[in-house]
């Protein structure tokens, strides 16, 4: 009933079955949207969070799914700065998956502060000197770049671009994507690295605290450098888990083993830059403040040190060595175990960024912070998960996002015709 | 560092060996602030206690056990080099709170704070409190709020003021009558209720007050660490995480030794130094 939307030559499934798809992740979004509404008109005492546990399941989630839409800016600067043509068959579904995860990390703040009605505040008050004043300019405008960079995909709908003026404007916004790509590569890079900052700026936290550059803290820079390495491993992640659910091939692998390649050899650096930093700090900075490393991974229940090895070992120096070897690189198995452990790793990364920083006590005669989030900061979490499944699935369907997909499926449909 | 003499620098100092954990500077703040309260206050992690009142021990088995009790209010950070940018100050992306350079208090204007509680992640010593509720009095109870300090919504952080609202109104007598604000005129509600004595409280920038004479702040850089101003040249007062550079306002005495290195964190062999450092210190510990 929808094929005059679907794009021209596309195969994709009956509608009742889309639907009965959308209908079983709307109930989850419905269940996460049911606790935002409680969240906002019975306040925060919805969570478990609390004086220690200021920063908890939210904002990892909101550093998380900014890090691995960090695909987006840089795959964005590799097309269209760098001139890396290939990617051009993964750019429309790596800005999709940018925009959901912005998109999705301005929610999560929106439910995560206190007055919700006051979060203008921190355009309107904005304090200089704070980090987070320049996460929230850097993050809005950057998500105002990736809606600009998407409405374009949007406007060559089948039907849509049948109008001439959104025909003309979807080829003329084209044209001067570059010029978006290079101001959300900006944009993404100051962002990415003041996230970093917010942590490491704390100078009474000494688990979070890190000397650096000028102002910014060298957590800056491994936040940044890490989101262009990662992200491109999650827009990889989500591709496969989209061709796996269609059963269709949607992007060459050309394309998928140089992404690959170069998000490998950015893991790659970036995990050398990020033990020399674990060591710097594990060995001055911490002991410049009465701290050795123990006290950071010892006497609690949970953070112990194999979150660090997971963290830097598992889910770092792995994946990078394995993207960046050509055989393994271009073994799919090995390839997807890679990509899977190099999103845990960034993940893991944010998480060790915001919890443990509260957990750890500072305090010579303070104790361990242990929480464990309530239902509606899960259900919450995962609302975001959904409305991305939601408007992949959509996207999927009705905008020709792969422009691969025909070539790829064509011999496949054609023996399923014959 | 506030080159202006007559500017204010209102500190505290709280001896811990008069202090006997009674309790009553936190019920007076709570009293004076109208700082609210739980229904179940079984959770002490999601309570508002602008002072709080920690108990250490040495560690040490009977006949050796010592126990100690240190009440811990806004440590009114300075910042590092005293330059006004504290853990909390310099994080708050809307400037809800601020240094007062012409008082050194921390303040916190409630109806700017939007309850994003970077504060709260950046203070170490867990001074700053969120109101996870809207305050709820019983009912006749409202009658005893104070009136000079409103009473703080859901959603916003809030902390210790050095009961600021006192020094307002001592700040308008003087004005009023032309001259400064005497010592006295301005005292804490904690300072007022300590049965023992154990606080003194005023400008620790002004030589004829108490905190001063005791304190005895060092108006130079710490030779072994620039990020510490105001040191105390008392070798019996010291400071909560005073390496870290965050410059409290709030000052700690004791006699004994393992009370004063429990201000801190020391590895292995650096107290020595440390103590060495302050001068002569008694070893009761």
């Amino acid at each position: 009933m929808d094929d005059a939307l679907i794009p021209e030559g596309a195969k994709r499934c009956a509608f009742p079955i889309f639907m009965i798809g959308i209908i079983i992740v709307g109930a989850v979004l419905l269940w996460g949207v049911y606790a935002m509404f409680l969240c906002w008109f019975k306040g925060l005492n919805q969570t478990n969070m609390n004086d220690y546990y200021g920063f908890a399941l939210w904002i990892w989630a909101d550093l998380a799914v900014i890090a691995v839409g960090g695909g987006a800016f840089f795959t964005g600067l590799l097309k269209y700065i760098f001139k890396v043509d290939d990617l051009k068959n993964i750019i429309n579904f790596a800005v999709i998956i940018g925009f959901i995860c912005y998109s999705s990390a301005l929610l999560i703040l929106a439910i995560d502060i206190g007055q919700p009605l006051r979060g203008w505040f921190i355009f309107w008050h904005a304090n200089v000197h704070s980090m987070l004043t320049e996460v929230a300019f850097c993050l809005s405008c950057y998500f105002a770049v990736l809606t600009i960079e998407f409405i374009p995909n949007i406007l060559e709908n089948r039907q849509v671009n049948k109008v001439p003026f959104f025909h003309h404007l979807a080829h003329n916004m084209h044209g001067v994507m570059a010029v978006f790509a290079a101001t959300g590569a900006f944009l993404s890079f100051f962002h990415q690295g003041s996230l970093g900052g917010v942590a490491g700026v704390m100078f009474g936290r000494p688990f979070a605290y890190r000397e650096g550059l000028l102002i910014w803290p060298w957590t800056f820079f491994l936040f940044t450098w890490s989101a262009a390495a990662f992200g491109p491993c999650f827009t990889l992640l989500v591709t496969k888990i989209t061709e796996m659910i269609t059963g269709k091939k949607l992007v060459g692998d050309k394309t998928v083993n140089l992404l690959a390649k170069i998000s490998g050899w950015m893991i790659t650096t970036y995990i050398i830059a990020k033990i020399i930093d674990t060591i710097y700090w594990a060995f001055v900075t911490a002991p410049s403040m009465g701290f050795k490393l123990g006290h950071f991974y010892s006497n609690n229940g949970f953070y112990g040190y194999w979150i660090l090895i997971t963290e830097v070992i598992l889910c770092g120096v792995v994946p990078g060595l394995l993207l960046i070897n050509k055989s393994t690189r271009e073994n799919p198995a090995t390839r997807t175990i890679a990509i899977i452990l190099g999103v845990i790793g960034v993940c893991l990364n944010r998480w060790v960024m915001v919890l443990q920083i509260m957990a750890v006590p500072v305090l010579s005669f303070d104790t361990w912070a242990l929480y464990i989030p309530s239902w509606q900061e899960v259900a919450t979490t995962i609302l975001p998960v959904a409305y991305g499944i939601i408007l992949i699935a959509v996207a999927y369907r009705y905008l020709p996002v792969f422009p691969q997909e025909l070539e790829l499926n064509e011999s496949a449909d054609t023996a399923a015709q014959n | 560092m506030i080159e202006n003499k007559k500017v204010h620098k209102f500190g505290m100092v709280i001896d811990l060996d008069k202090c006997t954990g009674c309790g009553a500077c936190m019920v007076s703040c709570m009293s004076e602030n109208n700082v609210p309260f739980k229904e179940d206050e079984s959770n002490k992690k999601d309570s508002i206690t602008w002072m709080r009142v920690y108990k250490l021990t040495n560690g040490k088995s009977f006949p050796e056990t010592e126990i100690v009790y240190l009440p811990r209010p806004c440590q009114h950070c300075g910042g590092i080099g005293d330059h006004g940018h504290s853990p909390c100050v310099s994080v708050c992306p809307a400037t809800a709170t601020d240094y007062g350079y012409d008082t050194g208090i921390v303040s916190q204007i409630y109806t700017r704070c939007f309850g994003c509680r970077y504060c709260m992640g950046a203070c170490p010593y867990h001074a700053r409190y969120f109101n996870w509720w809207d305050p709820k009095w019983p009912e006749g109870m409202e009658k005893y709020l104070s009136p000079n300090v409103s009473p703080r919504m859901r959603g916003v952080v809030e902390k210790c003021s050095f009961c600021y609202h006192r020094y307002q109104l001592a700040r308008e007598q003087a004005i009023v009558e032309d001259r400064e604000i005497e010592e006295m005129e301005y005292q804490t509600a904690c300072t007022t209720a300590c049965p023992a004595g154990a606080i003194v409280f005023g400008d620790l920038n002004n030589p004829a007050h108490k905190v001063h004479q005791i304190v005895k702040p060092d108006p130079h850089p710490d030779p072994m660490n620039h990020k510490v101003v105001g040191k105390s040249r008392n070798p019996k007062v010291f400071r909560l995480l005073e390496r870290l550079g965050t410059n409290p306002k709030v000052y700690y005495m004791s006699e004994r030794e393992w009370v004063r290195k429990a201000g801190d964190n020391y590895l292995k062999g650096e107290w020595e130094n440390v103590k060495t450092h302050h001068g002569a210190s008694s070893s009761h510990g």
